[in-house]
């Protein structure tokens, strides 16, 4: 069974950083009723970013803080100031649509003003393996799961244990009395962009140096963290981590015991069966229906 | 639209036939084809319209009917059956898996119906990636036949661009006869409020599973066209992003808008070969044109129109107003 436990850490640590991005999507939605399409090339920009950056000469951590910087000014400040603001009360179809251009637009920018083929990325984990339990674990996915969980655990300290977590959460559940009982409600939301921003930053910044960077990359990466954000639940940070995890691991189960024609089938199959039978996500609360 | 004189639509709408026959005719083989593909993506739009414009499900699945009817009719002509039995199957197959595809509708909505769509359609690209003793695998179907058409063949691109046209205005007839028949209405009492039309004695289960049925049947005969259009299919262009491609036709032509599908594949198709001369910027442009009309206009181009003769017939109405107005105060 020593492929079942390589198999599981593997899923883990993909799985750490779907939760990532899923957290960032949650959030948006969250506050603003955002279903950004756009989230997986959100991933795949800021490796670019830092690239650009260091072929600009820049030392590599130098390189990493600019390339979060850069990417909170566009993807989170740019994003909201430019599209969501002007769309946001005209309903969640058309800036759901908006941001399938955005994502189209993204691509072909960094196709056109970067390149088209897959540029290699450094880690900032040491390669190598450490043994753990007699298994061979490499120091990558130890290395990701680690900055994950602290990330995640970070925000979620933010958000139940600090004043302006409350506040965050208070204006996500009821923008109109949070801003009756004083909370600064248009600020909490640009806030959540800026976080998202953040964590799609440190995504890229974690999974760039596995599958290299690529102005496509998004693609599969953004589906996987929408899986797991309704997997876990739309409406709950611990439902996207715990849907984020577990997508990581079914896909990599599947691959290996499924067929790796058909792998891409079981996440889906697993969401049917989800939305079906249990619509709030594992972990979520049911909206209240609006009529 | 009732803006404009009932003769003036009438001219306008032959003028804009007209053309559609007569300017090609000098067009090259490159121009026929993009000109073809507008009328097989008209057709697919036309039908996720009535499932989300007229009937509000949201679907992210129309890509791959669009897909299965391209399958079934390249499976059948190569076999060599005639292609109108081809679309017969393709609408056949894509109306009962659409009605299969309703069900999750009854249970979840808006987003959700979404994300349960959105699935299906990456599950039928896997079907037809992987399943290659029926679709050929990643190498596809090659020579597919085109039709004869009343004795001609319809090998050369005009010909067979007026084999898109034509269903292209069959189809157009079709939809427009049903949007206002009482089912068209039931449809849209559904997408206005669903508990009031149940309450009105309409059978929301059986219009929801129709309205994604006939949407999804009409993504079908788009397929069993692009089939024998492109005389090739490999799995790629039914992937995910061909769903999103035709939701963006619907909602940037206008969704719930009769022309509404028409304009918006003549964006998605026509804009990206007109800014072709901009070289590798030109998907760049067309995402922020896209981008820029839906924040102009959240509900399309016919948006733009309709709130621009609202506000004509407003400002008419208060035009009558003041001299009705001003005829009292003279007469006092």
């Amino acid at each position: 069974m020593s492929n079942l436990f390589d198999l599981l850490v593997a899923g883990l640590a993909t799985g750490a950083i779907y939760a990532l991005v899923a957290v960032g999507f949650t959030l948006l939605w969250q506050t603003s009723q955002t279903i950004n399409f756009a989230q997986g090339e959100f991933v795949m920009l800021p490796a670019f970013l830092m690239l650009a950056a260091m072929h600009a000469g820049a030392p590599f951590w130098l390189a990493i803080i600019l390339g979060i910087l850069l990417s909170m000014i566009l993807l989170g400040l740019g994003f909201k100031l430019l599209l969501v603001d002007p769309m946001m009360r005209h309903g969640v179809l058309p800036l759901a649509i908006a941001t399938m251009a955005l994502a189209i637009g993204i691509k072909e920018a960094v196709k056109q003003f970067f390149s088209a083929e897959a540029s290699p990325f450094p880690s900032i984990v040491p390669t190598g393996d450490v043994s753990i339990f007699g298994h061979a674990v490499s120091l990558q996915s130890i290395g990701v799961l680690v900055v994950a969980i602290l990330a995640v655990l970070g925000l979620t300290t933010l958000l139940n244990r600090t004043s302006l977590g409350h506040q965050m959460q208070a204006a996500a559940q009821n923008p109109t009395v949070a801003r009756i009982i004083g909370v600064p409600v248009e600020r909490m939301i640009l806030l959540t962009f800026l976080i998202n921003a953040f964590l799609v930053a440190l995504a890229s910044l974690l999974i760039t140096p596995i599958y290299l960077a690529k102005f496509s990359s998004g693609e599969v990466l953004g589906q996987a963290a929408f899986i797991a954000a309704i997997v876990g639940g739309f409406n709950q940070v611990r439902g996207a981590i715990a849907g984020g995890l577990l997508i990581g691991v079914l896909d990599n189960l599947a691959a290996a015991y499924v067929s790796t024609q058909y792998r891409a089938a079981v996440p889906m199959i697993f969401l049917i069966a989800v939305i079906l039978f249990r619509p709030q996500g594992l972990l979520g609360r049911a909206e209240e229906r609006t009529v | 639209m009732s803006g404009f004189g009932k003769p003036l639509k009438i001219a306008l709408g032959l003028a804009v036939i007209a053309g559609l026959i007569i300017v090609p005719m000098n067009f090259n083989r490159y121009g026929l084809f993009i000109l073809s593909q507008w009328a097989v993506m008209s057709i697919a739009a036309m039908g996720l319209n009535l499932t989300l414009g007229y009937a509000g499900q949201v679907s992210l699945a129309q890509g791959a009917f669009v897909g299965i009817g391209a399958y079934a009719a390249a499976i059948m002509t190569t076999h060599g059956w005639p292609l109108p039995a081809a679309i017969l199957v393709a609408i056949a197959l894509s109306f009962s898996v659409g009605w299969v595809l309703g069900y999750p509708a009854l249970r979840v909505q808006h987003h959700y119906l979404a994300f349960v769509t959105l699935a299906f359609s990456t599950l039928a690209f896997l079907v037809f990636r992987n399943e290659s003793w029926l679709t050929g695998g990643i190498y596809g179907i090659s020579n597919i036949p085109r039709p004869h058409v009343l004795g001609i063949a319809t090998n050369k691109p005009l010909p067979f661009y007026y084999v898109c046209l034509g269903s292209l205005a069959i189809v157009s007839v079709a939809v427009w006869w049903l949007i206002r028949s009482p089912w068209g209405r039931a449809f849209m009492a559904l997408r206005e409020n669903p508990l009031r039309a149940q309450s009105l004695g309409i059978d929301t289960r059986r219009y929801t599973l129709m309205a994604f049925a006939i949407g999804s049947a009409l993504g079908g005969v788009a397929g069993a066209l692009y089939a024998p259009l492109t005389q090739y299919i490999d799995p790629v262009p039914f992937n995910l992003s061909l769903s999103l491609d035709l939701l963006m036709m619907v909602i940037v032509g206008g969704a719930g808008f009769y022309f509404g599908p028409f304009l918006g594949a003549m964006i998605a198709v026509l804009l990206p070969e007109w800014l072709r001369f901009t070289e590798g910027y030109y998907l760049m442009l067309y995402a922020v044109a896209v981008m820029g009309l839906l924040i102009w206009s959240p509900t399309g181009i016919l948006g733009i129109l309709d709130r621009y003769l609202a506000e004509r017939r407003t400002k008419a109405a208060s035009a009558l107003r003041a001299v009705a107005k001003s005829r009292l105060e003279t007469a006092q």
